[in-house]
C-alpha cells in the first residue's frame, strides 16, 4: 500500500513539475548559440561526428578567443533524434530564449520551422540541407542554405558522371539508380533528376528505402541486381548509409560506379564494409584531416581539455570537419553582423543581416586557419545559398582520397527551377508574408 | 471528510443517472475546466502550451479513442497511427480543395473519413478475436502508412512528401499556421478535445457503451441477450477511428504545422497504446493520464537537471530519459496493473473512508 502511495505522490508531482514552465535564465552577457544534435537513435553515426565539429569549432572560439567580438558564445544543444516532433519541441524549448541562429540539422525539421521562423524572426542556417528553394532570398529572408542546395548536388553528380561516360550527350539510353531515404531529404533532388533524365534521354530507377528498412535493404539491392544500372546515386542518412555500402558490396555491385550525396560520405558509412568498399565515391565540400591550424587549436584547447565528447581519433574526419564548416558559417557570420551593426550583442535579426552580406573568401579561410577547407562562400540578399562547387572524393579501403577537381553546379538549370519551386511554395502557403526586411548589399 | 456522497439526496432518476452524480466531483470538474480553459491561458509560458499541454490534449483524445476501441470493447487494435493519419490527410486534402470553409469544420469531419477506413480495416474483427485482430489492425497500419508515402494526390504532389498548414483564419484570428498565437490553439484543442470527451463519457454510460462492454466481457452471452455483435464491433470500430482522425488532424493543423508520413507510422501506434495500457483500459480518464504520463514525463525528466542548474550534455539526458521512464512504466504497472485510473479510484476510496478507514 505504501508503494501505491508513493506512486500516487510521483504522479502527482510530475503532473505540477510538467506544469511549470521550462525557463532557463537567459544570461545578457553571451550569445546564445543553440545546436540542434543527435547523438541517439538510428541516426546518430552521422550525428554524432556533426554535433562534435560544430560544437568543438565554437568551443575553441570561447577558449581561445573569448568568443566572438569579445562576447562569450552560449552553446546548448538540443536533442533531435532526427525526429520533427522533438525538433520543434526543441524550436519550441530555445526560441524565447533569443537564440542567433538556427541550424535544425534534419530536412523534415527543417521544413516544419521554415513558417515558424520567418514570423519569429530567428534565421535558419540549413548548411546544404532543407529546402532547395529556400535559397531565393527574396521569398525566404529568413532561411539560408549555403555552400550547395540538394539540387546542386545532384546536378553535380550527374555532371560528375557525364564526364566520366565522355559527355552529357552519352548519357543517353543508360540507366541511372537512384537510392534514398524515403522521407523529405531524400526526396528532394527528385524533380531536378527527372528534369536532366528528360532532357539528356537516361532512365532513372527509384530505389526508395522507408525510415523503418533502413537496416534491411535486401529488397531494394535485388532490385538492383535485377536492373543492373549503369550508376547509383545515393542520398542516404545515418544507419542507411553503412547498409547501402555494404549491400552493393555484396550485390557485386561495381563500387566506382557508386555515387553518393555529400551526406553519404563519412569514414563510418564506408569502414564497415571494409575492403569491399574500396572504390565507393561521395560527393564533398570541406577538406578532410588535422592538418589546419584552427583544427590543432580545437585539439589543444577543447578536446585535450576534455571540454568536449570527441574521442581524439575522430577529430578530422569527414563529418567532424563537416561540422566545423557548419560553426565557421555561424560564427562568421556573427562577426559579419557585428560588423554592419556596430553591435556586440547581436539578436536574430541582426544575425539575419550578417548571414546575408557573409563572404568567406580564399583568403579569410586562411586567416581562421583553415586554408583550402572549403571553397569560397558568398552569399548574397538574392541568393541565399551561394550554389558553391564540391568535389568527389573515394574510399581506398582506409581513408577518403580526393579524385577529382572542384565542380561547379549546372547553374543555368537550377536556378530558374529553384525560383519556380519557390513561386510554387509561396502561392501553396499563403498568405506568405511579403519581404519586408532591408537588404544591405543591394541586389534587392 | 471532505469527499463523501453521504447526505446528497436525489429526488429524481435524472439525478441520479447524472454524469456526476457527487457534488464534489461536480466542484472539481468545474475548478478544473476553470483552470483549463482560464488559469492555464493567462500563466503558462509558450513552451508548456505548445510543447507540453497541445500534445497531451491532442494525445488524450487519440488515447480516448483507442480507450473506445480496446478498453471498452475488448478489441485490440495497433493501427491507430494509421487512423490519425487519414484524419490528418483528409483534412489536408479537404482544406485544399475547398480553401475557404471553417478550418474546425474540417477537421471534425476528417474525423468521418477515418471513421469510414476504420470500418473497413473493422470488418474482419466478427471472425477474428484477439491477437489475431492486432495482427489485421497492424496490416492496416501498414497499407496507411504505405498510402501516405506512396499516393502522392494525398499530399498533392509536394515535392517533399510533407503536407504544410497555411495560416487560416476564424472570426479574424489566425487559427493555424506559423501565425496562430500557442493560446488560441490550445483553446481551440481544449475545446474540441473537452466536448468530444463528453460525448464519449455519454456514449459509455450509455445504450452503446454497455453494448460494448457486453460484448468486451463475453460476446457469446452478449449475443445471447441480443447483442448484434456485428454491428456493435463496427460502431465500435467507427467510433474509435473518429476519434483517433480528428486527433490526428488536430496533430498537424494545430500542433506540429506540418506533417511527414513518419508522423504517423507504427511507433505512433504503440505510442497511443501505451497511454491506454498505463492510463487504464476502459477508463476515459485513464486515457488522459496515460498521455499526460508518457508525453509529459520525458519532457520534466529532460528539463529536471537545468532546474538544479546542472549542465548534463542533452544526449546523456535523453538517455536516461528512455531508463527511467521504462523504470517508472515497469514500477507503475507492478503496484497497479489496471493503470493510473485505478490508482485515482483507490485513492478516491480511500477520502471516502477518511479519516476512519476500515
Amino acid at each position: 500500500m505504501r508503494l501505491k502511495y508513493l506512486a500516487l505522490t510521483a504522479a502527482v508531482a510530475g503532473l505540477v513539475g510538467v506544469s511549470v514552465p521550462a525557463s532557463n535564465a537567459f544570461a545578457k552577457d553571451s550569445l546564445f548559440v543553440p545546436l540542434f544534435t543527435y547523438r541517439t537513435g538510428a541516426f546518430a553515426n552521422s550525428g554524432i561526428p556533426i554535433a562534435n565539429g560544430m560544437h568543438d569549432y565554437l568551443s575553441m572560439l570561447n577558449a581561445r578567443d573569448g568568443g566572438i567580438g569579445g562576447v562569450k558564445l552560449d552553446i546548448q544543444e538540443c536533442e533531435t533524434q532526427y525526429n520533427d516532433a522533438k525538433g520543434v519541441e526543441c524550436y519550441d524549448s530555445v526560441k524565447n530564449k533569443h537564440p542567433v541562429v538556427i541550424g535544425p540539422w534534419s530536412t523534415g525539421i527543417t521544413l516544419a520551422l521554415i513558417p515558424k521562423v520567418t514570423v519569429d524572426h530567428i534565421p535558419v542556417l540549413s548548411m546544404a540541407y532543407g529546402l532547395s528553394a529556400a535559397a531565393v532570398g527574396a521569398d525566404f529572408p529568413w532561411i539560408f542554405n549555403p555552400p550547395d542546395t540538394y539540387w546542386d548536388g545532384m546536378s553535380i553528380a550527374l555532371k560528375y558522371i557525364a564526364e566520366k561516360e565522355g559527355g552529357f550527350a552519352k548519357l543517353k539510353g543508360k540507366t541511372i539508380g537512384f537510392i534514398f531515404l524515403d522521407v523529405g531529404y531524400g526526396r528532394e533532388p527528385i524533380p531536378l533528376l527527372n528534369d536532366f533524365a528528360k532532357d539528356y534521354g537516361f532512365k532513372v530507377k527509384m530505389y526508395p528505402v522507408a525510415p523503418s528498412q533502413m537496416q534491411s535493404q535486401g529488397g531494394v539491392w535485388l532490385g538492383v541486381r535485377r536492373d543492373r544500372p549503369d550508376w547509383m546515386i545515393m542520398w542516404g542518412w545515418g544507419a542507411m548509409n553503412p547498409t547501402a555500402v555494404q549491400e552493393a558490396a555484396r550485390t557485386g555491385y561495381p563500387m566506382d560506379h557508386f555515387l553518393g550525396v555529400w551526406w553519404s560520405g563519412s569514414e563510418g558509412d564506408a569502414r564497415p564494409a571494409g575492403e569491399a568498399a574500396k572504390g565507393y565515391l561521395s560527393l564533398n565540400f570541406n577538406a578532410v584531416g588535422t592538418n589546419f591550424p584552427a583544427i590543432k587549436d580545437i585539439i589543444k584547447d577543447v578536446v585535450n581539455k576534455g571540454k568536449s565528447q570527441t574521442p581524439k581519433d575522430m577529430v578530422g574526419e569527414n563529418f567532424y570537419n563537416r561540422g566545423v564548416v557548419n560553426g565557421v558559417m555561424i560564427a562568421e557570420a556573427i562577426r559579419n553582423a557585428q560588423k554592419i551593426t556596430g553591435k556586440k550583442m547581436i539578436d536574430g535579426s541582426d544575425m539575419r543581416r550578417g548571414l546575408e552580406t557573409l563572404q568567406i573568401s580564399e583568403q579569410r579561410w586562411k586567416q581562421i586557419g583553415l586554408p583550402e577547407f572549403a571553397a569560397p562562400i558568398h552569399i548574397t540578399c538574392q541568393d541565399h545559398d551561394g550554389h558553391g562547387p564540391v568535389y568527389v572524393q573515394q574510399w581506398d579501403g582506409h581513408k577518403w582520397v580526393k579524385v577529382s577537381g572542384w565542380i561547379s553546379p549546372v547553374k543555368d538549370k537550377v536556378l530558374p527551377l529553384l525560383v519556380d519551386a519557390a513561386k510554387d511554395y509561396v502561392n501553396k502557403n499563403q498568405p506568405w508574408p511579403k519581404r519586408t526586411e532591408r537588404c544591405d548589399d543591394g541586389t534587392l | 471528510m471532505l469527499y463523501r456522497e453521504v447526505g446528497q439526496y436525489k429526488t429524481s432518476y435524472a439525478a441520479d443517472q447524472a454524469l456526476l452524480p457527487i457534488l464534489q466531483d461536480k466542484i472539481g470538474i468545474a475548478v478544473l475546466l476553470l483552470i483549463a480553459f482560464v488559469g492555464v491561458p493567462l500563466t503558462a509560458s509558450d513552451f508548456t502550451l505548445n510543447s507540453v499541454l497541445i500534445p497531451i490534449l491532442i494525445f488524450s483524445l487519440a488515447a480516448t479513442g483507442l480507450n473506445l476501441l480496446t478498453g471498452y470493447t475488448g478489441l485490440l487494435s495497433l493501427g491507430t497511427g494509421g487512423f490519425m493519419g487519414v484524419g490528418a490527410y483528409a483534412c489536408y486534402k479537404l482544406m485544399t480543395l475547398f480553401p475557404h470553409v471553417n478550418i474546425i469544420v474540417f477537421i471534425l469531419f476528417s474525423g468521418f473519413f477515418a471513421a469510414a477506413v476504420g470500418i473497413v480495416f473493422g470488418l474482419p474483427s466478427l471472425r477474428i478475436k484477439g491477437f489475431y485482430l492486432a495482427v489485421a489492425t497492424l496490416a492496416a497500419q501498414f497499407f496507411l502508412s504505405w498510402c501516405f508515402i506512396r499516393v502522392p494526390w494525398l499530399y498533392n504532389y509536394n515535392i517533399s512528401a510533407s503536407i504544410e498548414v497555411p495560416t487560416k483564419m476564424l472570426f479574424g484570428i489566425a487559427v493555424t499556421g506559423p501565425t496562430a498565437t500557442s493560446v488560441t490553439r490550445y483553446l481551440v484543442v481544449l475545446a474540441i478535445v473537452a466536448v468530444l470527451t463528453l460525448l464519449a463519457a455519454n456514449l459509455v454510460r450509455g445504450r452503446t457503451g454497455r453494448t460494448w462492454m457486453a460484448v468486451r466481457d463475453m460476446d457469446l452471452a452478449a449475443e445471447l441477450i441480443g447483442i448484434r455483435l456485428y454491428q456493435t464491433k463496427l460502431l465500435s470500430f467507427a467510433v474509435s477511428s473518429f476519434y483517433c482522425g480528428v486527433a490526428g488532424a488536430m496533430l498537424v493543423f494545430l500542433y506540429l504545422g506540418n506533417a511527414e508520413p513518419s508522423s504517423f507510422d507504427i511507433n505512433q501506434s504503440f505510442l497511443i497504446l501505451f497511454m491506454v495500457i498505463i492510463g487504464g483500459l476502459g477508463s476515459l480518464l485513464g486515457s488522459f493520464l496515460g498521455a499526460t504520463l508518457i508525453w509529459g514525463l520525458p519532457i520534466l525528466l529532460r528539463h529536471v537537471p537545468t532546474y538544479f542548474g546542472l549542465s548534463i550534455e542533452s544526449a546523456k539526458v535523453d538517455q536516461s530519459t528512455f531508463m527511467i521512464l521504462g523504470a517508472l512504466i515497469i514500477f507503475f504497472l507492478i503496484v497497479e496493473p489496471h493503470g493510473l485510473a485505478r490508482l485515482w479510484q483507490i485513492g478516491k476510496q480511500k477520502l471516502r473512508v477518511w479519516p476512519f478507514p476500515y
